[in-house]
């Protein structure tokens, strides 16, 4: 049989394998050149990490074309993949959260290491959590929901594959750069020059997949969820050229320069960085919130006309809000108003979201309480609502000017990334697990519910000590006694600080255990498992009480 | 799918007609208080870019911005700021810059508000390097105690923050040569072991008899120059007191010969022009305070 | 008559996308383009020099350890901060910082003006130990940088590269890179290019303490101990109109 398969081997595949293939190899050549010039160890360990990668795929697309493959129905197996992927880089991007966060508790933990430093490991955080965690949930829902929405299968039969793997690539690159000191040190956009041009090629071989798709949707309108999406990978892909834009130090060096300066680069980066924010961390996952919610509440969505409007005023203001982050900082003042005005105006096109979201569960409150799932969705939209009302505020100069470089930031981001982005990638998560790898159910609801209370708690003790922590540095930083001196040194507001970044680590200790419990639940299910106690009482659930 | 609107059984509503995957959208209005609430920011907004610089716009053949009509500038509001309130405290603030310090020191109103000033510069600029408890550090004077290495006067003290030690860029700093006897190629290792063994003999620790008479004739010849005969140091040159129980970088026989074999030259910045003369006095007045000065007043 | 329809949008993949982009590219356009534009974008002053090519490198090992994720190097025009740290930021002053570094948060102070405020044999304890003499600090310990010999012959490719993106290097200051970095060094050399290239003012000592070897801390330091020292204040009229912010 194997003889049969492989006597075959070069007549069965298509065009594209082959030029698939070609590309990886010449890929995996350049590679090599760079890995024998390589002016510095980071740059030869990641030519040798491309080089290997790329001879996998090579060897991949040989084997997986050897047979004919069946490219009818839709494509899921792609959608379990980016499962599995979510869940191991969101454990590994809460636990590495948690121990910087004890790292400024005890600073010991540093260890005085190059590789274990908190400046090394806060952007593998930010990274971790961000991109890998939350990428490969926005890759992958929307892989789900597009296919769904458009009654088609996912364009493209090696390009989606090409983008998971490929995305996994990058993400390996940049966090293994990170732990070397590879990094450009802009704020969410650390991964240098290489690892940018790596997922540039992979970003736009993502928006082709999704565009190709809508162009073969057989339903005659575009769902709202699409919309968000498109806006999603539409606008990374132009901010991440614009804020990347650099020149190598050589191209055997994995140092580079940034082509702007000072405070037209600080503009360009805090651009790019709310836009992150906007555009990642937002429309993204309110294509996911558009497309959940509804589903699992099976209830119509609030207000189509809502829907308009707040998507194009959502997505028109909220790139205007980057310089709100340089308040009475050197960028001149004119572009600091337009931050602080466009912010106060974007106020309610998020809450329109937010609106759309519990609204649309008129009429299916009772699920909050018996579904855990659908519970973890709403309180995400809440938190969402929260998060979007505290960012106005902050815009203005007058609340800019104490909480700017403070803690309170910190806990404005957890609010809106452990309550919003988290809580509403746990529920598509939960929802699309015994979709895609075809079990009736999860394999416990019970440790959805440990999971729901466990994260919960952890954000409420999260933000509430960044918000202590945060407004006292702020006073304290600013207090004057009445003579007219500052009435405290630097060090002693670290020193006051202490016992929130305690309560502050154990808060995500809570979130990531929760995450543990997630991990654990989804990969039973994936088993096909169900958890012994609970099979009876899901019979019982099936019908219900009315 | 596409199908005809139908009533939602629930809230009576009418969906829009189109189906995704069996999610269908109802054809509420926006609520009328969100619509309100919007309009009301861009209201604000508006009123923003009336009042405050805003909108670039293109005047006169460049490139430039419209002003706004309260002409509002952080910096100038900051410089305003700064200025009040300077004016509103120089009433006490001149006088401690043009006031001899011996004359602040018997005035009770001027101490307290310059112990205070200092205390409060003290905590980000002096701290750091002598502690928070000004207790100090190897390496780094303790300004606590009776030792003074530049002079324990208020105007000693005022001098040596104004110009700081050995800081190359004030010409007048501080400066005093410790250097690396050994390293340098003056004393051989012999004769540093036993200028050590002279020194620790000041506080009757000395090991070896033989290896003090020795070295007497070294500290006669080289040390005794900043160190004085006996041993007392001289505030001149920074010379420390070789005799009491202080010791900048410890007094033990392997670190006194490693100050004397490859030299010390601790460094302190100046700091006239990052504090104005007033912070200046009161952190003279600070640091005296704590007890170590050696003013006539005090005596 | 032509009555709109959102449907029309919502029917077409390719006019949904390219509303899209248009809708996202408007705001950027208008607040950065402009930035490159207006004249008073940066002030103009007095002092402001490219990095000595030992300060470049000691910035990049800054850049490397990610010391902006604790450390903002930006002064806000607000009365503490001022009163704390002294002058505002100018954008000036950052104007050959490829990439900028004036940070986000606060977890250790602000370093805009750090250069001066202490002195090397400081820098070279904390940095080995900060809680050695900074009991309630929470900052790392970087002994390895100490330890770590300086990158010397890659000094030239990026000095090249900032030159290229518009920082005024010369072809002498290229050229002289590794020469210059190490004469910045050594108090006893010739340092005559050194100072023909970047100035009299530039800062020449072994900062590290450890004259034998040229290590990152070396680099770090004299980028640390230049930070915030170039700008004349006494000259500088903050009244200008294109001075203000």
């Amino acid at each position: 049989m194997m003889a049969a398969r492989y006597s075959n081997w070069m007549g069965q595949k298509p065009l594209n394998a082959w030029a698939m293939m070609g590309l990886l190899a010449l890929g995996c050549l350049y590679s090599v050149v760079v890995a024998l010039y390589a002016l510095d160890v980071p740059m030869r360990f990641h030519a040798l990490v491309f080089a290997a990668a790329f001879l996998a795929g090579i060897a991949v697309i040989a084997d997986q074309f050897s047979v004919k493959r069946d490219t009818s129905g839709y494509n899921d197996a792609i959608i379990r993949y980016g499962i599995i992927a979510s869940m191991i880089w969101g454990v590994v991007g809460f636990a590495v959260g948690v121990y910087i966060a004890f790292q400024l508790a005890y600073p010991d933990l540093n260890f005085d290491t190059a590789w274990l430093n908190f400046g090394r490991l806060r952007p593998l955080h930010t990274s971790a959590v961000i991109f890998a965690f939350g990428g490969n949930v926005l890759i992958c829902s929307s892989f789900w929901v597009v296919q769904r929405t458009c009654r088609a299968r996912l364009a493209g039969d090696i390009a989606p594959w090409f983008v998971f793997w490929g995305y996994q690539l990058f993400i390996v690159i940049a966090g293994t750069g990170y732990l070397m000191g590879v990094t450009q040190s802009r704020e969410y956009a650390e991964p240098e020059w290489y690892a940018d041009i790596w997922l540039t090629i992979v970003w736009v071989t993502y928006l082709a997949v999704f565009m190709g798709t809508l162009f073969k949707r057989k339903e005659p309108h575009i769902y709202v969820a699409n919309w968000f999406y498109l806006a999603f990978i539409v606008t990374i892909a132009m901010l991440h050229i614009g804020n990347n834009l650099a020149v190598p130090a050589s191209i055997f060096s994995s140092k580079s320069v940034a082509l702007f300066s000072g405070t037209q680069d600080a503009l360009i980066q805090w651009w790019y960085g709310h836009n992150a924010v906007g555009f990642f961390l937002t429309a993204g996952f309110l294509g996911i919130m558009y497309y959940f919610v509804p589903k699992r509440a099976e209830r119509p969505v609030y207000s189509y006309r809502l829907s308009i409007l707040h998507f194009w005023s959502l997505i028109f203001l909220y790139i205007w809000a980057g310089p709100h982050h340089l308040h009475y900082t050197a960028l001149p003042l004119w572009a600091q108003t337009l931050g602080a005005t466009f912010s106060i105006m974007l106020w309610m096109p998020s809450w329109g979201g937010m609106l759309n979201g519990l609204l649309t569960l008129k009429g299916a409150w009772d699920k909050l309480r018996t579904d855990p799932v659908i519970r973890m969705l709403v309180v995400s939209v809440a938190f969402y609502g929260m998060s979007t009302f505290e960012g106005p505020v902050m815009s203005m100069h007058w609340v800019n000017g104490l909480s700017h470089y403070t803690d309170w930031t910190i806990g404005h981001v957890h609010s809106g990334a452990l309550g919003w982005v988290g809580f509403v990638s746990f529920g598509a998560l939960y929802c699309m697990t015994p979709w895609v790898f075809g079990t009736k159910r999860l394999y416990s609801t019970a440790l959805v519910e440990w999971h729901f209370w466990t994260a919960t708690f952890g954000i409420l003790l999260y933000i509430t000590s960044m918000w202590v922590s945060g407004i006292m540095q702020g006073l304290m930083w600013r207090a004057y006694d009445s003579l007219g001196f500052l009435e405290y040194s630097f060090v002693e507001s670290v020193e006051a600080m202490h016992p929130y970044y305690v309560i502050r680590g154990l808060g995500g200790l809570l979130f990531l255990i929760g995450g543990v419990i997630m991990a654990y639940n989804i990969f039973m299910t994936a088993k096909g498992r169900v958890r012994a106690s609970e099979i009876d009482a899901s019979a019982a659930v099936a019908v219900p009480a009315e | 799918m596409t199908h005809k609107p139908k009533k939602d059984e629930v809230t009576g509503v009418y969906t829009t007609g189109h189906e995704w995957d069996g999610i269908t959208e109802l054809d509420n209005p926006m609520p009328r208080w969100w619509l309100y609430i919007l309009y009301a920011c861009i209201g604000i907004a508006i009123m923003g870019w009336i009042w405050y610089p805003s909108w670039p716009v293109w005047k006169d053949g460049e490139m430039t911005y419209l002003k706004g009509v309260s002409g509002y500038s952080t910096r100038a509001a900051v410089t305003r700021e700064l200025g009040d309130i300077a004016a509103e405290r120089s009433v006490y603030l001149n006088e401690i810059r043009d006031m001899d310090l011996y004359d602040i020191q018997k005035n009770p109103d001027l101490l307290r508000i310059s112990l205070a000033g200092g205390a409060a510069a003290f905590g980000d600029s002096c701290a750091p390097c002598h502690g928070s408890g000004a207790q100090g550090f190897v390496g780094f004077p303790n300004l606590n105690d009776d030792a003074w290495l530049w002079g324990g006067t208020l105007s000693d003290i005022a001098q040596t923050i104004r110009h700081g030690v050995r800081w190359e860029a004030d010409p007048e700093t501080r400066m005093g040569v410790m250097q690396g006897y050994l390293s340098d190629g003056i004393l051989s290792r012999s004769e540093v072991t036993d200028v050590v063994q002279y020194v620790l003999n000041f506080s009757g620790r000395a090991e070896n008899q033989e290896a003090v008479a020795r070295g007497s004739e070294t500290f006669a010849n080289i040390c005794s120059a900043c160190h004085m005969e006996d041993g007392t140091g001289n505030t001149m040159f920074g010379a420390p007191d070789l005799t009491d129980p202080i010791w900048l970088y410890g007094g033990d026989p392997e670190t006194i010969f490693r100050s004397v074999a490859y030299g010390r030259a601790g460094v302190m910045p100046a700091w006239a022009g990052r504090l104005d003369e007033a912070t200046i006095k009161q952190l003279a007045l600070f640091v005296s305070s704590l007890g170590g000065g050696t003013d006539p007043v005090d005596q | 008559m032509f009555k709109f329809s959102h449907g029309i949008i919502e029917k077409n993949a390719s006019l949904l996308f390219v509303l899209t982009l248009i809708v996202v590219s408007i705001g950027g356009l208008v607040e950065i383009v402009p930035l490159f534009w207006i004249k008073s974008t940066i002030e103009r002053v007095e002092g402001v020099r490219p990095y000595t090519p030992l300060e470049l490198a000691g910035r990049n090992i800054y850049v490397r350890e990610g010391c902006y994720t604790c450390h903002s190097q930006m002064i806000r025009s607000l009365r503490s901060e001022v009163d704390r740290y002294g002058h505002y930021s100018l954008a000036a002053e950052s104007m050959y910082d490829h990439p900028f570094q004036w940070g986000s948060k606060r977890t250790g102070p602000d370093l805009a003006r750090v250069g001066g405020k202490y002195s090397d044999e400081w820098h070279q304890i904390h940095m080995e130990n900060p809680r050695s003499i900074v009991p309630q600090s929470v900052m790392p310990g970087y002994p390895f940088l100490a330890e770590t010999r300086l990158d010397v012959d890659g000094i030239e490719n990026v000095v090249r590269a900032n030159r290229a993106v518009g920082v005024p290097y010369d072809d002498a200051m290229v050229e002289n890179a590794k020469a210059d970095l190490l004469a910045q060094l050594d108090p006893f050399g010739d340092v005559d290019g050194l100072f023909e290239r970047y100035g009299e003012n530039v800062a020449v000592r072994d900062f590290d303490g450890n004259p034998r070897m040229v290590s990152e801390l070396d680099a770090l330091i004299a980028y640390l101990q230049m930070l915030g020292t170039l700008v004349d204040f006494s000259a500088y009229d903050a009244t200008i109109p294109g001075n203000e912010r």
